[in-house]
């Protein structure tokens, strides 16, 4: 809502700048959200008389006019085609600055002295979108009644502040001028200049009249008709198409500009009718029938459904309730008398009709928040005495108004202690008293240590004790609250175990040089695809989002994989071509969603990513990250998280990886997933050249099986032996099944085995590789010999020849 | 005699004078001091010395002894300080090259801005929960006192899995969640970071980001504490001068509600573009938890009071780190991350 500090002025004295009021209503609960001068980039205008208007000599578009400002005349060349003998306008001196920083200096135009300039709206800066047909062409024209001489922005009201007001969910009353008012008053602890709402002439018994009936009393508890006789369509003054204006409203013809002003002014959403339109002279208030349809002011045809709320004459609707009148009883030109509609309709019905309609209107936003049920009536009778004003139009005396079950106001009890509790002051009694006697909350009842309240009808969101609290700290103010720390039992901070090792993981492999990526949680369904997932594989089952932004947003991820190959993309794109990253997070399973479970299934997983080198320098090579890198860095993360029964076994099963280079990762014989070079197939589908290599674990089995503690291990007190071993295999030996072989033919004397050397090429025969291991043997409680390990290494040989045809190389 | 010890001496000391290597000193003292050395030589005939004379030379023979001990241990250290100098400016490396590259990872700034925020609140005694980005409409709005067309539903626009279950648009049904598995336990205090999610993007919102919702909820739990945490964090994460502001606002799973400000880490306080010339930035939303989700959570409203608050984490690092366009944290392009 934007809100006039000119208007405001009328209701609440008070001498505050507007960035001081500003302050002031942010730290009550109304937030300011900027400010804006409106004459900031407006100097030097003044309202003038047009006292002479002839042609131009040398140019027939071109009027030459003489002008007076009450003091001085001036000779002006003015281009506007309604220029005028006779009119009031505003007039921009030499010296003037107009928005854009367009300054007016004396010029000559085809010869002919100019000393100023006669203003259009544009020129001045009112918004093209605000303004009356009638002011879009041409010079604005001013009433006649316009002072002579008088500051043309303070006659236009762009003397003025705007602020714009942020205002939360609960402070819906705040859409009125009068409101903010209040709130204001209550603030500097004085009191609102209500508006003086009477009429002056009023017809106390027409033929003219109507007869309301509201058929759904739960939607629609009361409905007021005020009908005005005699009016005259016309533009509205100028003072209230200004005010329209501040609020960002276009003025329109006077009538809808008289209930778009209590609109603003009260919160007051009105509807003003053709009475002629009404058909029976009937008002009934009914929900609509399901597929009926109405063409509402907008031009557009709405089709409705049986839960929202119709106002029709006698045959016909002519409105949907609180949120959009109809075109076929809309005020025209033609119009002499009009129905004033002031109601108070059930929030949540106007909200559910404007949000299915996709129509939310000036009126429908302040009647799904809740308007003030106390001033219905008030309401009709100030438009009535305003088109007195500016319509010329004679109000009814009376006016019908429906209300048989009156809304009770709330009434809400406070515990003093209570608010001194919760908030952590110690204000006194009266204090608290006090606050709410500038709400305007009268007290019911009261004693020793409580009070029941009566809540205006313009506050529907005070409703608890809680709200009344929050009152009190609002006025109060949330700086006074003195500053504590809680007391009492303590419990001490700390991760559980699962968090913990998480962040250890984080530590690890950020330490290991990887940069952790976060990618969004949800991706495009044809990812699935790329990377080549089997049509059974459990991570097709993905949980589908229902209105997602875009089809790239489609789906949760059931694998972080793609986003961790969009990334390399990405990177390589921008001429990162060497990256390591990591990732964890969710993936998302239906896994019996929605039929078995309530929620889809959610589980942790890890990525890691490496593709291109580790740059080197003058001094070292560079270093391809390959599947061994990869594969040495989780060794080295299961090794820092103490796990221990880590096997990799060759896999050819898993789409998204090269078949001849990629391992099953299993922990104690469980599957936890994969590792490898990607799939040339997959690096395709992501314009990924080179290679890419990729691990993708079930977190949760890893953290799972962290051991958080260390088994020490003393250190050996006798001196061990090392002894190479270079063995000539077949190519299809894994290393693996060497080192199993040899461990097992070891025994417990052999501490570790280590392969320090592989060869393949012209030094040895084809189909051949040379393998070379260093075993070191140890023993506890003695220095080992020569013999003790010949014995074992004898062993170990036998066994290599034997199950894999090893030979020893010399 | 006498003559010849003060000769002797004089001819040591010149040898300080000489260009001698290591060897050729230690073939002098040998001469000089040796078993057949000058000195000695020159003892041999002490004999001849009148009784009288004898202890008055004897005390000059030992002081000459001495003298040239020193003159020779004079010599080496110097010979020695020489030879090491020699030997390092031959060693001479150019330290201005680089050193060897050691692969540095990093840690994402939203990762690393949780862990900063949760290191602050495990300090002041919080514990860490978590809870399910997927969520039912119970858990993240009705128990929230949001319930079905309430108007402050507009505030956060979800994603649907179905029409009763979401993407979480915030962390705080973690807080019910908490609550019910607590089971009326006292005092409750946690902090629930992790991934969020509403139908919003661009410049300024992603569709996904973090937050970390904090609880506490006891017997004598008061606003003015929920000042005091937050200033106690503040300080933490912003520097021990920091102030923070608290205005009214509106959140229908707390009453009172505030939003709070620090104030602003561009200038100071003292008015920039960052901060709109206010002097204060809003970094979280808080308030006393609404009786009505206290209730959700099995605690009588009578009984206890609690506190809540929830920051975005994106927000926080911005802040934090001078980050200034929110699309950064995830296009992980790797020379953003590297910086972290």
């Amino acid at each position: 809502m934007d809100l006039s500090y000119k208007w405001l002025k009328e209701y609440v004295d008070f001498d505050l700048t507007p960035q001081e009021l500003a302050d002031k209503l942010t730290a009550s609960g109304v937030a300011v959200e900027g400010i804006t001068n409106l004459s900031e980039e407006l100097s030097g205008l003044v309202v003038a008389y047009v006292e002479e208007c002839g042609k131009h000599p040398d140019a027939d578009k071109l009027s030459l006019c003489k002008v007076y400002d009450g003091q001085d005349h001036y000779q002006v060349v003015c281009g506007a085609a309604n220029v005028a003998q006779g009119q009031k306008i505003i007039f921009a001196k030499i010296g003037a600055v107009l928005p854009g920083n367009f300054k007016i200096k004396a010029a000559k135009l085809r010869g002919v002295d100019s000393q100023g300039m006669i203003c259009s709206a544009k020129e001045i800066g009112i918004p093209q979108e605000l303004l009356l047909p009638s002011q879009k062409e041409g010079i604005l024209e001013l009433d006649q009644s316009a002072p002579l001489g008088m500051d043309g922005a303070k006659y236009l009201d762009l003397d003025d502040y705007i602020l714009e007001l942020d205002l939360t969910p609960d402070r819906g009353d705040c859409l009125s001028v009068l409101n903010v008012a209040r709130q204001l008053a209550a603030i500097l602890n004085t009191k609102v200049k209500e508006p003086a709402i009477s009429l002056n002439n009023s017809i106390e018994n027409s033929s003219k009249k109507i007869d309301i009936k509201i058929e759904d009393l739960e939607s629609c508890p009361r409905y007021v008709g005020k009908i005005v006789e005699n009016v005259t369509i016309g533009e509205s003054p100028y003072w209230m198409q200004s005010r329209l204006r501040s609020a960002g409203l276009r003025p329109i013809n006077n009538v809808v500009d008289v209930t778009n002003y209590v609109l603003l002014e009260m919160g007051q959403p009105l509807h003003a009718f053709d009475y002629e339109m009404l058909s029976g002279n009937k008002i009934i208030v009914r929900k609509a029938t399901q597929g009926e349809k109405l063409v509402t002011l907008d031009s557009q045809e709405r089709t409705l459904d049986n839960e929202m709320l119709l106002i029709c004459d006698g045959e016909r609707p002519v409105a949907i309730a609180g949120v959009m009148g109809a075109e076929n009883s809309e005020v025209t030109s033609q119009t002499k008398t009009v129905m004033i509609e002031s109601a108070y309709f059930n929030p949540v019905s106007i909200r559910k009709t404007s949000t299915k309609l996709g129509l939310r209107s000036e009126a429908s936003a302040r009647f799904e928040k809740g308007i003030n049920y106390d001033q219905t009536r008030l309401a009709a009778i100030r438009a009535a005495q305003l088109l007195e004003e500016v319509a010329q139009g004679t109000p009814h005396k009376e006016e019908v108004d429906v209300y048989p079950e009156p809304i009770k106001n709330a009434e809400v009890r406070l515990r003093f202690d209570k608010a001194n509790k919760v908030l952590g002051t110690s204000l006194e009694k009266s204090e608290i008293k006090n606050i709410f006697a500038r709400l305007n909350l009268e007290i019911i009842s009261e004693n020793e240590s409580e009070a029941v309240f009566k809540i205006p009808g313009y506050r529907p969101d005070l409703q608890i004790e809680e709200d009344l609290i929050e009152e009190i700290a609002s006025i109060y103010g949330l700086e006074n609250i003195p500053v504590t720390l809680p007391y009492g039992d303590t419990n001490p901070g700390a991760r559980t175990l699962n968090q913990k090792v998480r962040k250890k993981i984080f530590e690890i492999l950020s330490s290991s040089g990887a940069n952790e990526v976060i990618n969004y949680s949800f991706i495009n369904p044809a990812h699935l695809d790329k990377v080549l997932l089997q049509e059974n594989d459990l991570r097709r089952s993905a949980v589908e989002v229902l209105n997602p932004l875009s089809e790239e947003q489609g789906i949760m991820r059931t694998t972080l994989v793609p986003g961790m190959l969009d990334n390399a993309l990405r990177n390589h794109n921008r001429r990162s071509e060497n990256i390591l990253t990591f990732e964890i997070g969710k993936v998302y399973y239906k896994n019996g969603f929605p039929e078995k479970t309530v929620l889809p299934e959610e589980e942790l997983k890890l990525a890691l990513l490496g593709r291109g080198k580790i740059a080197g320098d003058w001094k070292n090579k560079d270093e391809e990250i390959d599947f061994y890198y990869l594969k040495g860095i989780l060794n080295k993360l299961f090794d820092a998280l103490k796990i221990s029964g880590i096997e990799y076994v060759p896999a050819s099963d898993a789409g998204e990886y090269h078949p001849g280079r990629c391992a099953k990762v299993l922990l104690d014989g469980d599957f936890i997933g994969y590792i490898g070079e990607i799939n040339p197939k997959v690096a395709d589908n992501y314009s990924l050249s080179g290679r890419t290599y990729l691990s993708e674990l079930h977190l949760d089995k890893l953290i799972e099986k962290c051991e958080n503690k260390i088994d020490y291990k003393y250190l050996p007190k006798y001196p061990g032996i090392t002894r190479d071993l270079a063995l000539l295999v077949d190519d299809i030996v894994r290393a693996g099944e060497l080192i199993a072989s040899i461990e097992n033919n070891g025994g417990k004397l052999l501490e570790s085995v280590e392969i320090f050397d592989l060869y393949q090429g012209s030094q040895i025969p084809k189909g051949k590789k040379s393998i070379a291991f260093s075993l070191k043997f140890q023993a506890e409680d003695r220095t080992l010999t020569d013999e003790d390990v010949n014995v074992l290494i004898n062993k170990i040989k036998d066994g290599l020849e034997e199950d894999y045809k090893a030979k020893l190389r010399d | 005699m006498k003559l010849q010890l003060e000769d002797i001496k004089k001819k040591t000391e010149k040898i300080l004078e000489e260009n001698f290597n290591l060897d050729e000193l230690n073939e002098m003292k040998v001469k000089i001091l040796g078993k057949k050395g000058e000195l000695t030589n020159i003892l041999k005939e002490m004999g001849k010395v009148s009784a009288e004379e004898r202890p008055i030379i004897g005390q000059l023979a030992n002081k000459i002894r001495d003298d040239l001990n020193d003159i020779f241990t004079q010599k080496y250290q110097e010979i020695k300080n020489k030879e090491l100098e020699e030997k390092l400016s031959k060693e001479t490396i150019d330290v201005t090259l680089p050193g060897k590259e050691i692969k540095k990872g990093s840690i994402h700034p939203v990762t690393k801005t949780i862990m900063e925020i949760e290191e602050i609140f495990i300090g002041l005694g919080f514990e860490i929960a978590e809870g399910p980005e997927i969520e039912t409409d119970f858990y993240n709005f009705e128990a929230l006192n949001l319930p079905k067309d309430h108007p402050a539903r507009d505030m956060q626009d979800s994603f649907y899995i179905t029409p009763d279950v979401l993407l979480r648009t915030h962390t705080s049904p973690v807080q019910v969640r908490t609550m019910l598995e607590k089971k009326q336990d006292l005092p409750v205090k946690i902090i629930c970071p992790g991934k969020v999610y509403r139908r919003d993007d661009d410049a300024t919102h992603s569709p996904m980001f973090h937050q970390v919702e904090g609880l506490v909820i006891d017997k004598n739990i008061r606003m003015s504490d929920l000042k005091g945490v937050l200033l106690a964090f503040a300080r933490e994460m912003f520097g021990p001068d920091q102030k923070i502001r608290l205005r009214p606002s509106f959140f229908p799973f707390t009453e009172p509600s505030a939003e709070v400000d620090i104030a602003c880490v561009m200038c100071g306080g003292k008015g920039c573009r960052t901060c709109k010339q206010t002097g204060w930035l809003e970094i979280l939303g808080s308030g006393m938890v609404h009786p009505n989700v206290l209730r959700y959570g099995g605690y009588d409203p009578e009984e206890v009071t609690a506190f809540a608050f929830g920051m975005g984490v994106e927000r926080i690092a911005m802040l934090k780190y001078g980050i200034n366009d929110l699309r950064l944290f995830y296009e992980n392009d790797v020379r953003f991350l590297n910086q972290f």
